[in-house]
């Protein structure tokens, strides 16, 4: 009975790679990558294009399967069950959003809960309710994609993702594509919007000022590898040569400009 | 001497004609719709078998229409049809267009797109006709469109084999040498052709995604 109520204390980590390794056509591109992310964590993984960010994010959803090792979801590994309830209970956010350009936003926001055979009403609802929390005009849902602006874009797509209001959100490099204003605006709203929520998040980026506002905690990877994880004040602090070359670079980039400033 | 006191004098024969060529064509592009599209759905979706399938439906464009009708006359079941064969010819003929339109519209569809759906948990079946299909239609009837168009052509020498259609008008023109005769066969034909084409690409600009 003690024993009943002690595991039910330790909850399963809400996404769980176990030593997973991924190579395609000879390519490594994942090694031996472990990593835990609780419940209601924001977990960056940062490091640069080809270091296994990508692939370690569609590893989750299963748009990848791993060439060893597991990836568990909520303590069961993601190969059992079904694959199609797997992904409708993860919202997927890319960078170039990929909004379906021939349905009008209400029915892009709403897709999964149509084919998840929610009434009408109930879509129509979900979606102005979505459409205010991602700081949206309601008159925006009969419009149709390309009539939007590339922040508007993202904003849909991040309402798409919780839709049916799952549990963990993946997101890949969701801003990179936007204007800094726009990137910062969206950033900000991201985290009012995820003090709200407690969505268990894993976000990709290259960018570590993304990664330090974003992030509860900071996975850094490389050539495939995971290097070390790290809460954002520790990685500024770090003494790991790549972390701290990230931070150099980061120092050298706003110093520079300073200084051009006053010369 | 006048095309049009001629049709007009053979008014039920040009109409009888005209819908036979119609029916040729009809028929052929229908069934060529039937095979073309899902075969092209399936190289879309397998790279592998993109070069193959293209590569036969090339070939069968090459051969020469005359060489092709007599090629399969001697075939048992359909030599003893000239209809039968004439429409199986065009059929082939269509192929290629709708084959590669199909295969290009679908490869077309943006990748992330494809990769949104797929990541928000559409199976796969979902994605072709919710999504693929929608977004390819209009390059797809463009190949519809050129089929049709290059059958009505076509199907004018599928009356040398007896299968009827406005060709007759101008195979008998040609052998009576009366010019007349052979316009008779002919002008149908080009509006057909037009017709065909103004009707399908009204289709396509209609159900083209925004």
């Amino acid at each position: 009975m003690l024993g009943g109520h002690m595991e039910s204390a330790a909850a399963p980590p809400v996404i769980e790679f176990r030593d997973v390794s991924y190579q395609i056509a000879g390519n490594q591109i994942l090694s031996g990558f472990n990593l835990q992310i609780q419940s209601g964590e924001s977990v960056v993984l940062l490091g640069r294009s080809g270091s296994g960010k990508t692939t370690s994010l569609k590893l989750v959803n299963r748009l990848l399967s791993p060439s060893s090792g597991e990836i568990r979801v909520k303590g069961v590994p993601n190969t059992q069950g079904d694959l199609i309830r797997l992904r409708r209970s993860i919202g997927y956010v890319i960078q170039d959003v990929g909004l379906f350009p021939h349905f009008t936003i209400e029915r892009n926001i709403g897709l999964v809960p149509k084919i998840e055979g929610w009434p009408e009403e109930r879509i129509r609802a979900r979606v102005q309710e979505l459409l205010q929390l991602v700081g949206l005009a309601p008159a925006i849902a009969s419009r149709y994609p390309h009539q939007l602006s590339g922040g508007q874009r993202q904003r849909v797509g991040v309402a798409r993702a919780l839709a049916a209001d799952p549990e963990i959100l993946l997101m890949d490099e969701p801003f990179g594509a936007l204007d800094p204003l726009t990137r910062d605006e969206l950033r900000r709203e991201f985290l009012l919007l995820q003090q709200r929520l407690h969505k268990t998040v894993l976000f990709v980026t290259h960018d570590l000022r993304e990664a330090l506002r974003i992030g509860s905690r900071i996975a850094l990877m490389e050539s495939g590898r995971l290097i070390t994880v790290l809460s954002p004040i520790d990685f500024l602090r770090s003494a790991e040569p790549l972390a701290s070359a990230y931070v150099k670079a980061f120092g050298e980039g706003l110093e520079s400009a300073a200084n051009r400033g006053t010369s | 001497m006048n095309v049009f006191r001629f049709m007009l004098h053979n008014h039920d024969q040009v109409l009888e004609l005209t819908l036979e060529h119609l029916r040729l064509v009809g028929f052929s592009t229908l069934f060529a719709m039937f095979i073309g599209i899902p075969l092209g759905i399936v190289i879309a979706h397998r790279p592998r078998l993109n070069k193959p399938v293209l590569a036969s439906a090339n070939i069968i464009q090459t051969i020469p229409s005359l060489a092709l009708f007599g090629f399969l006359l001697p075939v048992p079941w359909l030599g003893s049809s000239a209809d039968r064969l004439a429409i199986l010819a065009l059929t082939l003929y269509a192929l290629l267009p709708i084959i590669r339109n199909t295969y290009t519209g679908i490869c077309g569809v943006d990748a992330a797109v494809v990769e949104a759906g797929r990541g928000m948990g559409l199976t796969e079946s979902q994605l072709l006709f919710q999504v693929e299909l929608p977004l390819a239609v209009s390059v797809m009837l463009s190949g519809v469109r050129v089929a049709i168009v290059i059958s009505v052509g076509l199907a004018t020498i599928a009356a040398a084999i007896g299968a009827g259609g406005l060709g007759e008008f101008i195979f008998r023109g040609l052998a009576m040498v009366d010019n007349r005769v052979i316009l008779a066969g002919a002008i149908p034909a080009a509006l057909l052709a037009l017709l065909a084409d103004f009707a399908v690409g009204w289709l396509e600009r209609r159900l083209r995604p925004r």
